[in-house]
């Protein structure tokens, strides 16, 4: 019974293994419920669909990164450094 | 800026060897690269440590002169990548214990608590006759703008927002995988979690944001009805 891969997997379940489903890292027979599961159930679709904007609106953000003056300073203490090593 | 995500991924595929070696010729260029590439993900792990934005930027201006200092003594067991996080997680945590703040890392253990995806209200009790544990409430489809457009900018800030909002275990877990690209091995690899944990961390991290974009669509739908 329980080897039975048709057996339904519940929308309450499925939110909690998709990250495992889009990892990639998600069992052969687990990842066989799941694909089943979408055909059928057009709710978890749209949330598969949400998860992947999700990911994609993620991938848009810009990181913050340091000033620019903080930048232009460790030029120069890697231009001092450089300098101190080679005895100009 | 967003430059500097594609260049972590492209110095990540340059050997170590050669990179350690122009930074020991004084080769300029590839320090300055390596400050663009990396600047962000360090920052993102700082202020997971330390509260305050300016002391997580001195941690990181610390790693690089660190750096700097320090190339001759790099021997190339880590990778450059994990030895860079490595100064900073060093550095980051003694000055957390100067401002005598609680190292986090034991957020970074993520068997404490249960945290579903999804409101657990949204679906129909393990006791329904028919429907156990399916949607009550389902997803309704989102009405995104445009790339580009006021609206899509406005969906960024709130999801900037949200990212911000997050624990910090999962904040930076999902900044590095989402936000800079990296690979889950990396990512275990400089914040020393296991595969498993990585995943819970960005599984929730992830679902948060799902939930915040959701909250945020549904409401933008009720200021703009005729929005199409």
């Amino acid at each position: 019974m329980t080897d039975d891969i048709t057996t339904d997997l519940a929308c309450k379940e499925l939110v909690e293994i998709i990250t495992d489903y889009l990892e990639g890292t998600l069992p052969e027979r687990d990842r066989t419920r799941f694909d089943a599961h979408i055909l059928t159930c057009p709710p978890c679709r749209e949330y598969v669909a949400e998860m992947r904007s999700t990911l994609q609106l993620t991938g848009r953000l810009t990181p913050e990164s340091i000033s620019t003056g903080a930048r232009d300073e460790l030029l120069r203490a890697f231009r001092r450094m450089k300098a101190s090593s080679t005895g100009l | 800026m967003a430059m500097s995500a594609m260049d972590s991924r492209t110095l990540v595929r340059d050997s170590d060897t050669e990179l350690v070696e122009r930074l020991r010729h004084g080769d300029e260029a590839t320090f300055a690269r390596l400050i663009d590439a990396y600047s962000a993900p360090l920052l993102r792990l700082a202020v997971t440590f330390v509260q305050s934005p300016s002391v997580a930027e001195e941690v990181v201006q610390e790693t690089w002169m660190a750096v700097v200092t320090g190339i001759g003594r790099f021997e190339g067991r880590s990778s450059v990548k994990t030895w860079l996080f490595k100064i900073l997680t060093n550095k980051a945590k003694t000055r957390a214990l100067s401002e005598r703040r609680t190292i986090p890392f034991s957020e970074f253990d993520s068997s404490n608590g249960d945290e579903p995806a999804v409101d657990p209200s949204r679906f129909l009790p393990a006791s329904h006759p028919q429907w156990p544990g399916h949607w009550a409430t389902a997803p309704q489809p989102w009405s995104m703008g445009p790339e580009g457009t006021a609206l899509d900018r406005e969906t960024l800030g709130v999801l900037r927002r949200g990212l911000e909002d997050l624990p910090r275990a999962q904040r930076v877990v999902v900044a590095l995988r989402d936000v800079h690209g990296w690979p889950a091995a990396d990512v275990c690899a400089v914040l020393d979690l296991t595969e498993a944990n990585q995943r819970v961390l960005l599984h929730r991290g992830r679902s948060r944001l799902r939930a915040v974009l959701e909250r945020y669509f549904a409401d933008a739908d009720l200021r703009e009805p005729d929005h199409v």
